[in-house]
């Protein structure tokens, strides 16, 4: 017997850290992972809410977050190999010809 | 049975299974030199023993005695940790395999398998076994992946790309072409998908179930999944040195090179287990009369007659076919098997739906 | 007692992984920190009862998507990453939205009052079946949704990544 409230937590610390790494990270793919970082904090809820309300369909929606991640993940790291092409770098703060 | 004993077993269990399994790799070694030295017409080894039979000793030797060379400008942890990384991952999932039904040793019920238990009126083993060991593989490209980028070589580099790109895209041929399987039997438990063949040659599913195709198509992905000829694009030694392993020397080399026939082991007890009716004999049912003696002895028999079969078909193969090219070999993955298999699936569910 | 173990022992792996995973400053580090924080979560799914999104989790999220990282890491021989200066807004928000967001989480979860509840191991267990029962009834068109989803996917990668031919 485990409290809930250890699991949300955990979830909640991860989640933070995802986006404190998406803040202050500069490398294009470094950022693009700390999404997948923060997506699998919440399957962690997910998945404890489920076990907690004895409730399948909170396991079910992890498998839809997970199709969207790697849906998400195809379609980014092409994109992040079509601008490496024309760009020639990774760094977040060079790619910035729409910025004024 | 008490905890102390549970641990015991396991542990015996443990030790076993780990000096079979390894003795195995290095004889599947010394038996691939002798039977591509036969096909093509040489001796292979024959010096070291009788019959070479002591060969892989004074392979392992020299493997230990070698200089250790690590060379500059590698990223030291992670040259270092890649080959532990992909010698581990196959080792660990031959626990998952079983290899018969249990042993009566005194009063203790003893499962033939790393990770099965005795319940008191059943054998329990991991339910979702078959998927863990899909995730094993699935995590092992790591070391092939990690091995070429950190020995920061432009041969070893494109080796690991070669194999990251042709390991993700075999994974799905190979994971699809199990759907039927898993669609026959119900399960994802290794030992419930092989006592649901059990009977005669006529109950396995590769023959009365009606999954060759899904077989061949399984066969051909683990080809590619463990690096072999003619899907070896990776290690290929006229293009690229030797591919993701360009750098390593002595132990380390040795450590990639034990993965690979852990793995081709691995390879070939799913298919036993899957397609071939596991421990169960081809003449089951039968009623021959046999000795006590055999009946405990016979699963064993036969499993490791099924996995010699297919190890012996993986090094004929390797004796036989040339390599393919990069693109025809994800033409291969992508236009031939992953439909190939996604039609084998969706037969079989219909012929189930009919039948049901 | 065991599971108080096994949580703190996965827990623990889980936050140095992700600690782990913002300090290092070179993009494989950060990947492979990121696979031991999937890999503990996994873990931690097994022991909530989810055995099937376990396995899930492992083979696609640490075997298909973060190779697929690493592929394009190593595809782009992506070096240690430059340290810029950083965007102040982060700094400026991002300090006291932290503390504040402990706060709140310490104040909905951890206070003795606000008790949400337990889990135990073995308390609930969802087989696979159960999860396609599941998934194929009730979710079924949420489940033909995300196939557009995937194919449409699919097609955006193919023509992102194509080398335009001149």
């Amino acid at each position: 017997m485990i409290p809930l409230s250890w699991y949300l937590i955990l979830g909640a610390i991860l989640f933070a850290i995802g986006v404190a790494s998406f803040l202050i990270k500069r490398n294009i793919i470094t950022i693009f992972m700390s999404i997948e970082l923060m997506l699998n904090a919440v399957n962690l809820t997910f998945v404890a809410f489920a076990s907690h309300w004895h409730q399948v369909s909170g396991q079910v929606f992890v498998f839809f977050v997970m199709v969207v991640a790697a849906a998400e993940a195809a379609v980014g790291l092409a994109i992040i190999i079509a601008v490496f092409r024309t760009r020639e770098t990774l760094n977040v703060d060079q790619v910035n010809l729409l910025k004024l | 049975m008490s905890l102390t004993a549970y641990i015991l077993i396991a542990i015996i269990k443990l030790a076993i299974l780990l000096w079979l399994l390894l003795t195995a790799v290095a004889y599947i070694v010394l038996m691939e030199r002798k039977v591509i030295a036969r096909m093509q017409n040489r001796w292979g080894p024959t010096r070291v023993g009788p019959f070479g039979l002591l060969q892989p000793l004074a392979d392992g030797i020299k493997f230990i005695l070698k200089e250790d060379v690590i060379p500059d400008n590698v990223y030291k942890p992670l040259y270092v940790a890649a080959p532990m990384i992909a010698l581990i991952l196959s080792l660990v999932s031959i626990s998952l395999i079983p290899f018969g039904g249990q042993w009566h040793i005194g009063h203790y019920h003893v499962p033939l398998e790393m990770t099965a238990f005795w319940t008191g009126s059943g054998i329990q083993d991991i339910n979702i076994g078959l998927l863990i060991i899909l995730g094993i593989t699935s995590i092992g490209v790591y070391g092939v992946a990690l091995s070429g980028w950190s020995s920061n070589s432009k041969y070893s580099l494109l080796g690991s790309l070669r194999a990251g790109a042709q390991l993700i895209s075999y994974e799905l041929a190979l994971g699809l072409s199990l759907v039927g399987v898993l669609l026959l039997a119900g399960s994802l438990s290794l030992r419930q998908i092989v006592d649901g063949q059990s009977g005669s040659i006529f109950h396995w599913n590769f023959f009365g179930g009606w999954q060759f195709i899904a077989f061949f198509i399984y066969i051909m992905a683990a080809y590619a999944e463990t690096n072999r000829i003619p899907f070896d694009l990776p290690e290929a030694e006229t293009e690229l040195v030797a591919g993701y392993h360009t750098e390593y020397s002595a132990m380390k080399f040795a450590m990639f090179f034990m993965a690979e026939y852990c793995n081709m082991v691995t390879v070939a007890c799913l298919a036993t287990l899957l397609f071939f009716g596991g421990w169960h004999s081809p003449f089951e049912g039968l009623a021959l009369p046999v000795p006590d003696i055999w009946l405990a002895i016979s699963p064993l028999f036969w499993f490791f007659i099924k996995i010699f079969v297919f190890i012996f078909v993986y090094i004929w193969i390797r004796a036989t076919l040339p390599r393919f090219r990069y693109d025809q070999l994800m033409a291969f993955g992508w236009k031939f098997l992953l439909p190939l298999s996604i039609a084998n699936i969706v037969v079989t569910s219909f012929v189930l739906a009919v039948r049901s | 007692m065991l599971h108080y173990l096994l949580f703190f022992i996965f827990a623990g792996v889980c936050l140095a992984g992700a600690l782990f995973f913002l300090f290092q400053r070179h993009p494989v580090n950060s990947a492979l920190s990121l696979i031991v924080v999937m890999g503990s979560l996994a873990a931690l799914f097994l022991m909530l009862g989810a055995e099937f999104v376990a396995a899930v989790q492992v083979i696609v999220y640490a075997g298909a998507v973060m190779v697929l990282f690493i592929f394009v890491i190593m595809l782009l021989n992506a070096g240690e990453e430059e340290r810029t200066r950083g965007s102040k807004v982060a700094l400026i928000l991002g300090v006291p939205g932290l503390i504040v967001f402990f706060c709140l989480m310490y104040w909905t979860l951890a206070l003795p009052r606000s008790q949400v509840g337990h889990v135990s191991i073995g308390d609930f267990y969802v087989s696979t079946q159960q999860l396609g029962i599941a998934l194929f009834r009730e979710f079924l068109l949420p489940f033909e949704v995300t196939s557009v989803l995937v194919l449409i996917a699919i097609m955006g990668a193919v023509v992102l990544a194509r080398r335009e031919r001149h």
